[in-house]
């Protein structure tokens, strides 16, 4: 009388898993439920067609950016552990884990990861630098065709002039930071899990 | 040696065709011995053991919590507008949002929605089969529940033999026998000439057939509202989840059908319905000229003396957790709408025809296997498109009436998202309306909701 999901996860996983991204027991066992459910092929992995498949995904004008932040370099398919390791950027900060031990290596969904992660969703090429061109990739997915090309271009100029500090005429990671130090990442970077 | 065998075999077939004329005689009739009612409060009885075993079996043996379904999704979601959210996220600015202008927080909104829909998201749950709060002792429900007890076990195995064995055979022959009956039956109606009687003998008929294939399931029906039933001449409206949703609705009235016509047993069925009472069947290219399948439809409709039309306007099944967008085209062809409520009691077994993954035959034989159905239905009030209301929002106003009776939850997601991509239009009015905040536009419309259309659902379980 065995069961089907939780068969092919392994209590050793989930406490890895566990240690690894900081979701608690039942949040891995629900989040393993939602994964084979959108795994359609039923062989262990995600596609990008197994996410797009999500109408409010689809729709969203970031979709294949968000998507994209799943697979590593190159790779078309994202297995659990991957899943959940991206998928623990936004696992809210809780407090007791500021106290942890100091030697252990950044918590993923620390505020500081959660801005990395937001600076490589608009850094494509990963050279730690957002160019004016991947600023003006990021800013057409979001309006569309709303927005004629020099409107575009000149909103794209004002964003790194207020954000460029060394005068690149880009935005580096550290200058990404410092724009963004009064927002309250943590509330807005979060996903609320109910237990 | 042979009269040895013959013996059992001989009184297996007496007890087999007693068993079919005990139940068979009583549904014709329309009457109940009440073994049905009898079984299904055993059934009860015992699922409700087999939780409370379930429940105890996990405490004892993990001290870690057993992850019960969430009936309102994994995580909680921000309820406000994108304007709203972005307002926030751009708090740290000094320049207020009705300037204008861009932030490079401004896609961390997108984000979130976009993870929160990846985590959980109101859609894509529809298309599979609802996850119960307990195991009802099925092995396709199965799905995070372990090895408890050997009690369990046992009643389980016995279950599988009973269903099978016992339950599966009657099951099947009752459905040929109906089957049978419905297409020599309704060919001998078409004999008659005379229209009054005709008329008569074939509603007759299509009850008979249709109470002994519901005996065929096992299926116990509960009307409510009886005195709101559809009448001649108007349009019957249901959510659906199934083909059975048809036998359902068929033991208490007559419906006209609507539907393609197909080839082969179907087919002959189609055929021969046809003859004793005027159902609508479309060819296959006539189900793509909407004008002309919207004019048959008002045709049939206007002769006041034809029996109501069965549609169901979400266009595919649907795993009875919630009503999908209905078409606006049945509620283009005019006359009086009664909206029906179907809903399945999934303790018994599960209904919905997933038929991504089951063909029909797969799909019946699951539904002759399971323990039962039984099935709510409420007949609402009519309804008619007011003045100066549209198709789509009279279609909206029933879907919601629907929703609101059965305990649904009320989408406005297409159903045909099931197979078919979602338009490119939703994200371009996602699109449209950031630009609007960027350019820092002034009065604009406020179709805000967009990200917040699952928000809107009413959920009233019932």
């Amino acid at each position: 009388m065995g069961s089907r999901a939780s068969t092919l996860l392994r209590e050793e996983e989930i406490e890895e898993i566990k240690k690894e991204t900081g979701f608690s027991h039942s949040q891995i066992t629900r989040l393993y439920s939602r994964f084979t459910s959108l795994d359609k092929g039923e062989n262990g992995t995600l596609s990008r067609e197994d996410f797009q498949r999500i109408p409010e995904l689809a729709i969203n004008p970031l979709g294949d950016r968000i998507i994209n932040a799943f697979f590593p370099e190159g790779e078309d398919q994202v297995n659990f552990r991957g899943f959940m390791r991206t998928l623990a950027h936004f696992r809210p900060i809780e407090d007791n884990e500021k106290n942890k031990d100091p030697t252990a290596s950044e918590p993923l969904n620390s505020r500081s990861n959660k801005l990395l992660f937001a600076f490589r969703l608009y850094d494509l090429d990963r050279d730690d630098k957002i160019s004016r061109d991947e600023l003006l990739q990021v800013l057409r997915m979001m309006v569309g065709v709303n927005i004629s090309d020099e409107q575009l271009g000149s909103i794209a100029d004002r964003t790194i002039q207020e954000a460029d500090q060394n005068g690149d005429n880009s935005i580096s990671f550290n200058e990404f930071i410092k724009v963004l130090e009064k927002v309250d990442v943590e509330q807005k970077m979060s996903i609320r899990f109910l237990h | 040696m042979e009269n040895c065998l013959r013996q059992p075999v001989v009184l297996l077939q007496v007890w087999f065709s007693v068993m079919i004329g005990f139940i068979m005689i009583p549904a014709m009739f329309g009457l109940s011995l009440g073994v049905t009612s009898v079984y299904i409060q055993i059934l009860v009885k015992i699922l409700e053991w087999a939780t409370l075993r379930i429940e105890r079996g996990h405490r004892e043996r993990s001290t870690l919590p057993v992850p019960a379904p969430l009936p309102f999704g994994l995580i909680q979601r921000e309820g406000g507008s994108m304007e709203q959210e972005m307002g926030e996220l751009r708090r740290y600015r000094t320049q207020s949002i009705s300037r204008g202008e861009f932030a490079l927080s401004d896609s961390f909104y997108f984000y979130i929605k976009g993870l929160e829909s990846i985590v959980d998201d109101q859609v894509t749950q529809r298309f599979s089969s609802e996850e119960l709060v307990s195991w009802n002792l099925l092995t396709r429900t199965n799905h995070n529940f372990h090895y408890i007890s050997l009690r369990l076990t046992v009643i389980w195995g016995l279950g599988v033999i009973i269903r099978y064995c016992v339950l599966f055979p009657l099951r099947i022959t009752l459905a040929i026998i109906g089957l049978t009956w419905l297409v020599i039956g309704t060919t001998l109606v078409g004999f008659l000439p005379n229209k009054r009687l005709k008329n008569w003998l074939s509603e007759l008929v299509h009850l008979m057939c249709y109470r002994i294939c519901a005996r065929g399931l096992s299926a116990t029906i509960q009307y409510h509202n009886k005195e709101n039933k559809p009448q001649k001449g108007g349009i019957c409206v249901a959510n659906h989840t199934s083909p059975i949703d048809i036998v359902i609705l068929a033991n208490d009235g007559c419906y006209a059908m609507v539907g393609q016509s197909h080839g082969g047993l179907m087919g002959v069925i189609q055929r021969s319905m046809v003859r004793s009472c005027p159902h609508v069947w479309f060819e296959r290219s006539e189900m793509r000229d909407r004008n002309a399948v919207t004019s048959r439809l008002r045709a049939h409709v206007a002769a006041k003396t034809n029996l109501p039309i069965l549609i169901f306007p979400e266009g595919t099944c649907i795993n009875n957790t919630s009503v999908m967008m209905f078409k606006k085209g049945s509620f283009e062809i005019g006359g009086t709408i009664y909206p029906v409520a179907i809903k399945y009691d999934p303790r018994f077994g599960d209904a919905f025809w997933n038929s991504a993954k089951y063909n029909m035959v797969n799909y019946l034989l699951r539904m002759m296997t399971s323990w039962a159905i039984v099935v709510n239905v409420w007949y609402l009030p009519p309804m008619t498109r007011r003045e100066g209301e549209d198709a789509a929002q009279f279609a909206n106003r029933v879907k919601s009436a629907i929703a609101h009776q059965g305990g649904l939850l009320d989408m406005a997601w297409d159903g045909s998202l099931k197979r078919a991509k979602v338009k490119e239009e939703f994200k371009e009015q996602q699109q449209k309306m950031y630009s609007s905040m960027v350019m820092g536009k002034k009065g604009r419309n406020s179709q805000e909701h967009l990200f917040c259309i699952h928000h809107s659902c009413v959920v009233n379980r019932v």
